[in-house]
């Protein structure tokens, strides 16, 4: 079985004829495919559940969501996949204004929040992700199919793809859901507690086709709960106390003091 | 015996019910791997019993006919179901509660109000439904709202699964959800008038479940399931119009014992999610 997706790295003719499909590229295009996030606030129903977030990020970074329960991880999450409405502030991707949800923007729930029994396979799942493509009414075409073949292959799904996803480890699961977002072609993987659950082996593939996504050029966002592994996956670190505590590389804010303003 | 049976069948009322059986059998079946999948079987039971007050009191402010029965179960549908959410925001009550209270309170006030407009005998054809009773109009209404959704939920199957699977995940890939959302409650309570004549507004949610459980026990193919339930529910109601009328007993309640029935088979027998079949890989 093939390991990750082709390498694109020497492909310096990257063709942006199908200018959404981020499959490698490198570091080529991420300049313009830039996040920006200014004093960024969200409220459930009066109540203000997040407030001043700002940070700026592209294609090709990794970034730790930190913070206590209830800090806002979810909920900055869901505004940026455009999921919950932005009360003040906003959300630039590409340089252009975020306005409602887009394809290139793929959201990843929490897999406790997803009934597993529902009757589909991972390849069913998967297919999913082509519905921005593919509408109510265009056919599933050849060009889908490979899309999806692609996804499945660099997620390591190959061999499980006709299993339904009820008889998926945590691991699998966590896979599946981000081939259906490269399915989507997204850019941007927004993932709710990606880590949270699986075993160590598990951990250990997530976290390496992590490496692979970014590498390829994508821009990872993910709520994380383990502090002793964010220097090991992620590049860059917000943390997050119902307001912005502190963001930027690991390295430099992921210290003891900034973690004990989060907590 | 057989012979009255099949003058029974000669007769256009016999015609008439047996052409609804498999209409509504199949329409409602078609759409119960809707409800199923959509969890939301609890919901259709409170709603079908909230449509009763509507329909009473549309009878008795414009006359009984099957526009205006509809008119009314739609504005009650609407009343309880938005009046549920309202309450439940504006108070510290979940939505549950308030749907229960709203419901049997209004269900409540619709039987007294029944009663009042109604003999003994047209009570319980509400309740129970009156399937030999139906006219060739309400024939026709049963067949276009049977096509419409079977129609409506076939063509939107693609967006409709992702949304039944996950509504985030739905609406971040551009699924218009809550669009969908009012479409598919539109549709059931569409459903539920029009199957209240054949089984009542008690018997209905049976009519609107079971078929769907029982593919659901079956298959893991969300196609399948929709097909399936559809073929069910018109095997089932068929079948129960040919076992009622030697056995004498009612049209309404032998469609859904039946469809319970098939239920039980599935649920026992099942290969993959049997009873016998979860016990043998224990």
């Amino acid at each position: 079985m093939s390991t990750a997706a082709p390498n694109h790295h020497h492909d310096h003719n990257h063709n942006h004829t199908h200018d959404h499909v981020c499959w490698g590229g490198g570091d080529a295009h991420s300049h313009q495919h830039r996040l920006d996030v200014e004093n960024l606030s969200v409220s459930y129903r009066e109540v203000l559940a997040l407030e001043n977030v700002t940070f700026h990020s592209e294609c090709g970074r990794s970034i730790a969501l930190i913070g206590p329960n209830g800090a806002g991880k979810s909920t900055l999450l869901k505004a940026l996949a455009g999921l919950v409405p932005i009360g003040k502030g906003l959300v630039r991707w590409k340089g252009q204004r975020m306005e409602k949800s887009s394809h290139e923007i793929a959201y990843l729930p929490q897999r406790g929040d997803v009934d597993w029994q529902f009757p589909i396979t991972v390849r069913g799942l998967v297919e999913m992700g082509r519905y921005p493509n593919l509408g109510l009414w265009k056919r599933y075409s050849q060009h889908d199919e490979e899309i999806v073949e692609r996804a499945l292959r660099a997620m390591e799904l190959i061999d499980l793809q006709k299993r339904q996803i009820s008889a998926l480890s945590g691991g699998q699961q966590q896979r599946t859901f981000i081939a259906r977002a490269l399915a989507q072609e997204a850019h941007v993987l927004l993932l709710d507690e990606p880590f949270t659950g699986l075993d160590k082996p598990s951990q250990d593939t997530l976290h390496r086709l992590f490496r692979d996504l970014t590498r390829e050029g994508r821009l990872l966002i993910a709520s994380h709960h383990d502090l002793q592994t964010v220097p090991d996956i992620f590049d860059d670190v917000l943390l997050l106390k119902r307001e912005q505590v502190a963001f930027g590389p690991v390295k430099e804010v992921f210290t003891p003091e900034t973690i004990a303003r989060a907590y | 015996m057989t012979t009255t049976f099949y003058d029974f069948l000669s007769e256009s009322i016999a015609r008439r019910a047996l052409l609804a059986c498999a209409l509504f059998g199949f329409a409602n079946g078609f759409m119960s791997a809707f409800v199923v999948l959509r969890k939301s079987a609890l919901k259709m039971g409170t709603l079908s019993h909230g449509l009763l007050p509507g329909i009473a009191l549309a009878v008795l402010l414009l006359g009984l006919s099957s526009w205006s029965a509809l008119a009314g179960a739609i504005f009650a549908a609407m009343f309880i179901g938005l009046g549920s959410i309202f309450m439940s925001r504006t108070s510290r009550l979940d939505e549950d509660t308030t749907l229960a209270i709203l419901y049997t309170t209004a269900f409540a006030g619709g039987l007294i109000l029944l009663q009042h407009v109604a003999t003994r005998q047209k009570l319980d054809e509400w309740l129970f439904g009156s399937i030999a009773g139906m006219s060739d109009t309400d024939l026709w209404i049963a067949f276009g709202t049977s096509v419409i959704a079977v129609l409506t939920l076939t063509a939107l199957q693609r967006p409709l699964l992702i949304y039944l699977f996950e509504p985030n995940v739905a609406a971040s890939l551009g699924v218009p959800v809550r669009l969908l959302n009012y479409t598919l409650f539109g549709i059931m309570i569409l459903m539920l008038v029009s199957s209240l004549q054949a089984v009542g507004c008690i018997l209905s949610v049976g009519l609107m479940v079971t078929p769907g459980a029982t593919v659901y026990l079956w298959s893991d193919n969300p196609r399948m399931i929709f097909l399936g339930g559809g073929i069910i529910g018109c095997l089932g109601a068929v079948s129960a119009f040919f076992l009622s009328y030697p056995l004498g007993w009612g049209i309404g309640s032998t469609i859904v014992l039946v469809l319970g029935a098939l239920f039980l088979i599935a649920y026992i027998f099942s290969p993959r999610y049997g009873i016998l079949a979860h016990w043998n890989r224990k």
